[in-house]
């Protein structure tokens, strides 16, 4: 079997508004192994953005364990998670928070400026090799205003692959997208997904399930759900049975 | 390398807002250059203030002989004979203060041309006696250390002497006057000077060699007064303790015996100059530091709105791994560059103005290089002081909020 990155026991996450407290999280435990392709649904409050903070090492639980990569993330500082964020996790977000004015390639280097292990030259190198993966090879020295949405979320990607994290976390990559696009960038992840990299993709809509091979659905802080999908539905092929677009 | 990083973050940062971050340097720029033009311009008055007291003689020294009680009379100090030629020699071979000396010696007397006579005042002085009383020749020329050394008969005189003993409008110098019956060549004639606080015609003069006036004239061997200036305003107290400490060794003075001699320097001038230079640099210091505050303010401003407009920027930098120092550091960086860059920028269009004003307007102006120094200086201090708040606010965003603001 291939290891867990993901070990999450009993987590629990309140927030105290005013004299009510909240429970957001009520206690929710699963693992993630090195290699799935696993969605996180829900719909809208159940705690599905504070389940994403956790696991992106953003906020930190109330109680219960979670642990990425062989590291308790528990009681770790401001400074200690930002470091965990730099080295073991990749960020996708839904409005691809790109840097305006700025080069695809050198968006793409940010992530890598906060890690002094890395050489100028390494960091152009893996920035290129980034870009390439993703298709926009092409493209490096676009600013995100001369790309499409597709393409910002694909620069977006290769950010979040520039510094080899141990997981990609995507808070819903595609919500911004047309059907079209998102199938193109469902086909990406699961093609990266395919070289092995261990994908997390949180997303309220169901048809973006059915690309990965691992779902949990969400229901008031609670696992409702947790399948694997045995029919993994491949995003090429849906591309292409999608009516053809005039050009 | 993590520094070099941020360093380069923030150069892109202000490179991406190019006319935001030049107004922003505006105040700064506008700050430092006046600050330097203002200095400019105060240290050229000062220094053509500090020139008009120097022509009033305000370094000048007086050293004159002390009262003294000779068998339980107390005797006026003029009559006393105990300043020499040699306390003269001392003082001008000791003194580190001083610029020029002369011995004195005075006398009053008839002055005679033909048929006109005029009373008038005869001092024997050296040639450095101009210098000390700052005072030009209208015409011909100053007697020489030769002269003075071979007690030539040569004089050069004052206006009001001249109006008085060649009423027709010759030409004096030249000329021969005769004062108590000693004929003298006039050589030169001085400058106007007028009146001085006490009211005394300082036009109304003969001056000689003194060593003709003390053997043709008084038939003395000592000296009334030694003349002499201090080598600046602020160095003449100074100097005055210098002669009196050289004077008390000359006179072989013990502990317990009290000056036989007075030194005197210009107090009043030299505190109207001194209080006039402090209350420039006080009014300059006051100009520069509320301009430079000011634009201090604008950088402080311009740093809380971009924290505020980049917030989502910011939580994108946390979230891939900026820590809140680097975050601090980049704004800090930015900060500090903007108000350096804008300190360069004004001191370049401070010296162009300065330049200019000295061109045409014709105000003198001395560019200090401390003006320079301490603006620039107060710049980078400026850029870190102001830059903090909003850096430091930045830095303690909370990167899940910040990610989500729009």
């Amino acid at each position: 079997m291939s290891k867990a990155i993901i070990k999450i026991e009993d987590l629990k996450r309140e927030f105290t508004m005013g004299t009510e407290t909240v429970h957001a999280l009520k206690g929710i435990s699963f693992d993630i192994k090195e290699g799935e392709f696993v969605t996180i649904m829900g719909s809208s409050g159940s705690g599905k953005s504070t389940m994403l903070n956790i696991l992106g090492c953003l906020d930190q639980p109330t109680s219960g364990t979670y642990e990425i990569d062989g590291v308790r993330v528990k009681d770790l500082s401001r400074n200690e998670l930002a470091t965990i964020r730099n080295e073991k996790i990749g960020f996708i977000f839904q409005s691809y928070n790109l840097l305006a004015r700025t080069s695809a390639i050198e968006n793409v280097e940010l992530p890598l400026l906060y890690n002094s292990k890395v050489s100028t030259e390494e960091r152009r190198k893996r920035a290129i090799e980034a870009l390439e993966k993703v298709g926009l090879g092409e493209r490096l020295h676009h600013t995100p205003s001369q790309l499409s949405g597709g393409q910002q979320q694909r620069v977006a990607i290769a950010r979040s692959l520039v510094n080899n994290p141990v997981m990609i976390l995507a808070d819903e990559a595609t919500g911004n997208l047309d059907t079209r696009t998102s199938y193109e960038i469902m086909s990406l992840f699961q093609e990266l997904n395919k070289q092995g990299i261990t994908i997390t993709f949180v997303t309220h809509e169901p048809d973006i399930a059915t690309f990965s091979s691992r779902t949990i659905v969400l229901k008031d802080g609670q696992v409702m759900q947790d399948y694997n999908n045995h029919n993994v539905q491949s995003a090429a092929n849906e591309l292409a049975k999608l009516p053809k677009q005039d050009d | 390398m993590r520094l070099l990083n941020l360093f380069k973050i923030a150069t892109k940062a202000i490179i991406l807002n190019k006319t935001r971050t030049l107004l922003t340097m505006l105040g700064i720029i506008i700050g430092v250059a006046s600050v330097i033009a203002m200095l400019a311009i105060g240290e050229g008055s000062k220094e053509s203030i500090r020139t008009s007291i120097s022509a009033m003689g305000s370094n000048m020294i007086t050293i004159k002989a002390g009262a003294d009680t000779r068998g339980g009379v107390r005797q006026e100090a003029s009559v006393m004979e105990s300043l020499t030629l040699s306390d003269y020699e001392a003082i001008k071979a000791q003194s580190t203060l001083i610029s020029y000396s002369s011995p004195v010696v005075e006398g009053r007397g008839q002055v005679i041309n033909g048929s006109s006579n005029w009373p008038s005042s005869i001092y024997g002085v050296n040639p450095e006696y101009l210098n000390i009383k700052v005072v030009g020749l209208q015409s011909g020329s100053m007697f020489t250390d030769a002269e003075v050394q071979t007690a030539s008969k040569v004089a050069v005189i004052g206006q009001t002497v001249v109006e008085n003993v060649f009423p027709d409008g010759e030409e004096p110098v030249g000329q021969m006057i005769r004062f108590n019956n000693i004929p003298f060549k006039v050589i030169g004639v001085l400058e106007e000077k007028g009146e001085n606080t006490f009211g005394q015609d300082q036009d109304d003069v003969v001056i000689a060699p003194y060593t003709t006036v003390q053997k043709r004239i008084l038939a003395i061997d000592h000296l009334n007064q030694i003349m002499a200036s201090a080598i600046s305003e602020e160095k003449a107290p100074e100097a005055v303790l210098e002669v009196s400490n050289i004077l008390r060794v000359q006179h072989k003075l013990t502990d317990s015996n009290d000056d036989d001699f007075t030194v005197r320097s210009m107090e009043e001038l030299i505190s109207t100059f001194s209080s006039t230079s402090e209350m420039l640099t006080i009014l300059l210091v006051a100009v520069a530091s509320i301009s430079l505050l000011i634009g201090g303010i604008g950088i402080m401003n311009i740093m809380y709105v971009s924290v505020k407009e980049r917030t989502k920027e910011i939580g994108l930098r946390m979230a891939v791994g900026g820590k809140g120092s680097d975050i601090l550091m980049q704004f800090l960086i930015e900060a500090i560059l903007i108000s350096i860059t804008g300190g360069v920028l004004g001191v370049l269009l401070g010296l162009g103005a300065t330049v200019f004003i000295e061109k045409f307007l014709n105000w003198p102006t001395s560019v200090a290089l401390y003006s320079i120094v301490i603006s620039f200086a107060v710049c980078a201090v400026t850029g870190i002081f102001f830059g903090w708040y909003p850096a430091r606010k930045a830095s303690a965003l909370d990167p899940i909020t910040a990610l989500r603001y729009e």
